[in-house]
């Protein structure tokens, strides 16, 4: 790039472009209490809904007796799933191919799930009628765990139990679903049989939740004169909502206009279609009337969407110098009562083929399972894209188990197993084309920053102090180095619901000088409307400042699929960066004309089009702007807009290296995080700020999930962990410093260079934390331990390895 | 979350608060800071047609330090403790504990009455009032009486005070010497894994006496008797603490939950003591 001067370098950083930590445009009015979530919408003669939830995890449902309910003042009504039934509501398809109870038909097959829709005219009255409407249940057995689901009599899924071929190939048992594989089976498993080191691990990725701030909820309102049906909800995927709801109902697309408001975090928590949407709109139709309807903590906690729950065992072959051969997973996938993975649609197991890592790993092969049992249905990719915390967690954790095998040092068995920079773009053994990396400068730099032998030199030293009885603390260094797969994806092999996942977005520039761009995605927490803008401002040529961004309203905005698995940026911001462009090439020719010479002759300069040679002749893209409405040039269209439809060629691979240092009290089990580093490489940077804020909020929700937060059950099917009390949430209190870091490697197919960032410190973070634990028992014989590593479970650690004498 | 209907009444003096009770009897309940009885509401565990707020009854506010003796409405909140100056000279051990407990949003709602009266085995005051052998003031329709801390919690949420009666204040004798409020929690907010409340006295080098309570290790919070007696005379040696977590072990009751097993508790409660003592026992 050339050297930009004095003048450039102002009109440069007056655009607020990319690169520039601009402040959030959003933050002025969540600082101020003026967002405007679902549950802020309120409308003339709005109902309210609540839901009657079955308090047993499988049940027969004997009878279901409402009239006590509504006989209630206030009540207008109470839906079961013999009223759904002629409208063919009492189901609904999920993403993942299965179907689903919108409410339950005949049993129960989860705690929490929804049994009746009571509306009535406030929240207060729908409350009471709940515990009015009498339900009488015949308890079942209850099955919480996969592997016996496999080998019991016991049928959860009654309407299915005849097939034999489920949406995914063939089902082994009444209670599986389906087995997805990937790469070789007999090739890896002739590596492993004649490898001269082979580590073998199981390891249990508990199940856990999204747990957004603002729980779930809809607004639906049916305008029965015009025909027209408005939802406002917390759709992460608003146009896919709208698709769906015209294909249930048989109201035409057009007539349906869904808006995702401002949304308080998603996570993945709020892709998909929850019973509780299709109940406000249903109720909205019957009544006439606008229904709300919102979740509270322990229903979003119970019955949406969670996260996880894999039982993953792996084999990892290698020789003796640590150079590994060939990898072998195998995953059980508790899918709970059914099977509602927030995946694409030919992905049953998300990403979970990216699980070879960062590594050149020759040969591999993956099988997955997927399975029922009598938990809430889900399986979302919380904080991540499709299931790649499982992928990424998982061979962090062989890398390591590795490790102590060949008694080799972690940190130097990734550096050799890493894949080269001069390996990309790199094929991996399950079938992805990584699209660019330098692990290698990246985990060097993260090694020296935290001067790496130095930390092992001290833990040593603790080692040998802990077993003089000088010291009763232990100190683990976690390390990880991950690879993303993000920004889903190219149409011909990733679509939802048969919609290719391409994203969107349409400009509109004003007269004056200012534009509007509505995108297919929607924030959720993430920033668009400022680093959208950033983009188009770099592109285009007019300050940030400037410009609107708009999304969630599929009434203006372009068709999209959403915002999830660091989509946004890959794909929307690939399409803003394309349309933008498409404004500047018709400017060129605006500009052309005002300056009387031809196209060609015009150079762009940061915020205009200058004369080649003659820098004093040039109209800035704001005199262009009003040219554009106000001048009849021949040949060109008055006006000056523009829509892009984006298709990646691939995904992104954003990369990073993590280390985490924890000391460890052997008899409270109590860790403390001393250091975390984090260098992230998400290609070109749009906003650094917002960079540095993404990483933290993925740390913590990984701090979360690897040290105690977890939806576990009981035998009986019971949630044990429905409550922010037992589900941990971290505080600022529990939070340690992050110190972020970062390489630049630009994606070489993506318009600007952008991988993504959003989900990557998740990603890294869950199995950085739980390698530190592991690490710190290194030392005394651990090889694994699972997570989540809250204090009895790491006390039980020590105690195991026999260290409280 | 959406509790049942109930009427709010907000009396501005003890005998309206006490007639209200006459009034509705079972049907009633008095409500101090709120962070026990509203969430029990709200999941329908507590029905409370009446609920009495004592959020404007001015007299069962205030701290009193009188010589050593410390008396405190039940209406004091932790936050109020905390910032008291004179009573973090007198009984530091209020203080220290008080910063224990949730956060600070909860502290300048949650009050020493609602902590104590309600025999929640979760709240950390309970075994604090027991340490310090504290006396609760009650007050109901035929007047008022004392009872002691030791001798007021008979299993969880079950207590000495009588359904019309309310707590009104606590007072103890404030003694110098070592202290410590020492608490395992999973995170900011939580109820205690383990928690120890120690006093030292000492005389000679030696301890004179001492108290110790136990929380969250039982149904009740857990006084032990025989683990003070195991300190005193020595000066905390190894032997002595080891003797006194022994016969603390023996006193208590722990169950299982979300918090760890049992093995891992008695360990932790163990563990927790020894610190207690030795950080008291550093201070006396």
């Amino acid at each position: 790039m050339k050297d930009l001067n004095e003048d450039q370098v102002e009109r440069s950083a007056n655009l607020k472009g990319m690169g520039c930590s601009r402040k959030r445009v959003e933050d002025a009015r969540f600082t101020q209490g003026k967002g405007n979530y679902v549950d802020d919408v309120k409308l003339p003669g709005m109902l309210h809904g609540d839901f009657v939830r079955s308090p047993y995890a499988h049940a027969r449902i004997k009878s279901i007796d409402t009239s006590k309910a509504m006989a209630l003042d206030g009540v207008i009504a109470v839906l079961t799933a013999a009223d759904l039934a002629p409208l063919n509501l009492h189901w609904m398809p999920t993403l993942a191919g299965d179907k689903q109870m919108v409410l339950a038909d005949g049993k129960v097959l989860f705690q929490g799930q929804e049994v009746a829709f009571v509306v009535a005219k406030d929240r207060f009255i729908a409350a009471d009628a709940v515990e009015l409407v009498e339900v009488d249940y015949e308890e079942l057995p209850v099955i919480v765990n996969p592997f016996e689901a496999l080998e019991s009599d016991v049928v959860l899924r009654e309407d299915i139990a005849d097939q034999k071929e489920g949406a995914h190939g063939p089902r082994k048992h009444h209670n599986h679903i389906f087995t997805w594989e990937a790469g070789e089976e007999a090739a890896t498993n002739d590596v492993i049989d004649n490898a001269e080191v082979v580590a073998t691990e199981t390891m249990y990725y508990h199940r856990t939740h999204p747990c957004p701030l603002e729980t779930c909820g809809s607004v639906a309102s049916m305008d029965k004169v015009n025909g027209k049906l408005t939802v406002w909800g917390t759709f992460q995927a608003p146009h896919v909502v709208r698709t769906v709801a015209s294909l249930l109902s048989g109201i035409e697309e057009h007539n349906i206009r869904v808006i995702s408001p401002d949304i308080g975090g998603g996570f993945g928590n709020k892709v998909g279609v929850y019973p509780g949407y299709v109940c406000s709109i249903v109720a909205s139709i019957v009544t006439g009337k606008p229904v709300k309807w919102i979740e509270d903590r322990m229903e979003n906690l119970m019955s949406t969407a969670f996260a996880r729950d894999y039982w993953m065992t792996g084999k990892i072959a290698a020789t003796k110098d640590g150079k590994i051969t060939g990898l072998h997973c195998h995953v059980t996938a508790d899918h709970g009562a059914f099977d509602a993975c927030a995946d694409p649609t030919k992905f049953p197991a998300g990403f979970m083929n990216i699980c070879t890592g960062s590594y050149d790993i020759p040969t591999a092969y993956l099988a997955v399972d997927g399975v029922y049992t009598n938990k809430a249905p889900g399986g979302v990719s919380y904080r991540c894209s499709f299931r790649v915390t499982e992928a990424v967690y998982f061979i962090e954790r062989m890398i390591e188990v590795l490790a102590i095998e060949l008694n080799m040092d972690a940190a130097e068995l990734r550096r050799i197993n890493f894949i080269k920079k001069d390996q990309f773009p790199y094929q991996s053994a399950l079938g992805w084309e990584y699209d660019s990396g330098d692990y290698h400068t990246a985990w060097d730099k993260a090694l020296k920053a935290v001067d790496y032998e130095g930390l092992r030199k001290e833990q040593a030293e603790r080692v040998e102090a802990f077993k003089r009885g000088e010291t009763r603390s232990i100190m683990g260094i976690g390390l990880t180095f991950f690879t993303e797969i993000v920004g889903a994806g190219p149409v011909k092999n990733c679509d939802i619901l048969g919609m290719g996942m391409f994203d969107s977005c349409e400009i509109r520039i004003h007269p004056t000088g200012s534009a509007i761009a509505r995108l297919g995605t929607i924030s959720q927490g993430q920033g668009h409307a400022t680093t959208f803008a950033q983009i188009l401002a770099s592109e285009i040529g007019l300050p940030a400042d400037s410009i609107t961004i708009e999304e969630g309203d599929t009434d203006t905005a372009p068709y999209g699929l959403g915002t999830y698995g660091s989509r946004s940026t890959p794909v929307a911001g690939a399409a803003t960066a394309l349309a933008g462009r498409k404004i500047r090439a018709k400017a060129q020719m605006i500009a052309a004309y005002l300056l009387e010479v031809h196209d060609d002759d015009l150079e762009w300069d940061i915020d205009r089009f200058v004369v080649k040679g003659a820098p004093e002749r040039f109209k800035t893209m704001k005199e262009i702007a009003y040219a554009a409405y106000n001048q009849a040039i021949p040949g060109v269209e008055p006006g000056l807009e523009a829509v892009s439809y984006y298709d990646p060629p691939n995904m992104t691979y954003p990369f990073g290296a993590y280390v985490c240092v924890m000391d460890i009290d052997v008899d409270t089990g109590v860790q403390t995080i001393r250091r975390f580093y984090a260098l992230d490489d998400c290609g070109t940077r749009i906003n650094p700020m917002i960079i540095e804020g993404q990483v933290h909020g993925g740390l913590t929700e990984a701090l979360a999930v690897a040290l105690g937060q977890e939806i576990a059950y009981d035998d009986m099917g019971n949630v044990k962990t429905g409550t922010l009390m037992d589900f941990f949430l971290p505080t600022a209190w529990e939070v340690p410093n992050y110190e972020t870091d970062h390489t630049v490697t630009p994606s070489p197919h993506h318009p600007i260079g952008a991988k993504g960032v959003g989900e990557s410190p998740h990603v890294g973070g869950v199995p950085c934390f739980s390698n530190a634990v592991n690490d710190a028992f290194r030392a005394f014989g651990n090889r694994h331990t699972h997570m989540p590593h809250d204090h009895w479970r790491i006390w039980q650690t020590a105690n195991k390895l026999g260290l409280h004498g | 979350m959406i509790p049942a209907s109930f009427d709010y009444h907000r009396p501005s003096d003890m005998d309206g608060v006490i007639a209200l009770l006459n009034e509705h009897g079972d049907d009633a309940r008095v409500l101090a800071g709120g962070h026990s009885l509203i969430p029990m509401m709200k999941l329908r565990m507590a029905e409370v047609p009446h609920l009495i707020d004592l959020q404007a009854v001015d007299s069962l506010r205030g701290i009193s330090i009188n010589g050593s003796r410390v008396t405190i409405g039940a209406m004091v909140t932790q936050h109020d403790i905390i910032n008291h100056a004179e009573l973090a000279k007198v009984a530091p051990i209020m203080r220290e504990t008080s910063l224990q407990i949730a956060d600070p949003q909860v502290r300048y709602m949650g009050t020493v009455g609602g902590n104590v009266a309600n025999g929640d085995p979760g709240n950390d005051m309970p075994g604090l009032m027991q340490c310090l052998d504290a006396t609760l003031h009650l007050v109901g329709p035929d007047g008022t009486r004392e009872v002691a801390a030791r001798d007021y919690y008979e299993a969880a949420y079950v207590t000495a005070r009588e359904e019309d009666e309310v707590l009104t204040a606590i007072s103890f004798d404030a003694l110098s010497g070592g202290y410590s409020y020492e608490k395992q929690k999973r995170k900011i907010g939580d109820y205690a894994t383990a928690a120890a409340a120690v006093t030292i006295q000492t005389s000679g080098g030696k301890v004179s006496s001492a108290s110790i309570a136990m929380t969250n290790l039982s149904d009740v919070p857990v006084w032990s008797e025989a683990a003070a007696n195991a300190i005193i005379g020595t000066a905390c040696d190894a032997d002595a603490v080891k003797a006194a977590v022994n016969a603390m072990l023996d006193d208590i009751d722990p169950t299982e939950d979300n918090r760890g097993p049992v093995a891992f508790k008695r360990h932790v409660a163990g563990i927790i003591l020894t610190r207690a003592i030795t950080r008291a026992w550093d201070r006396a």
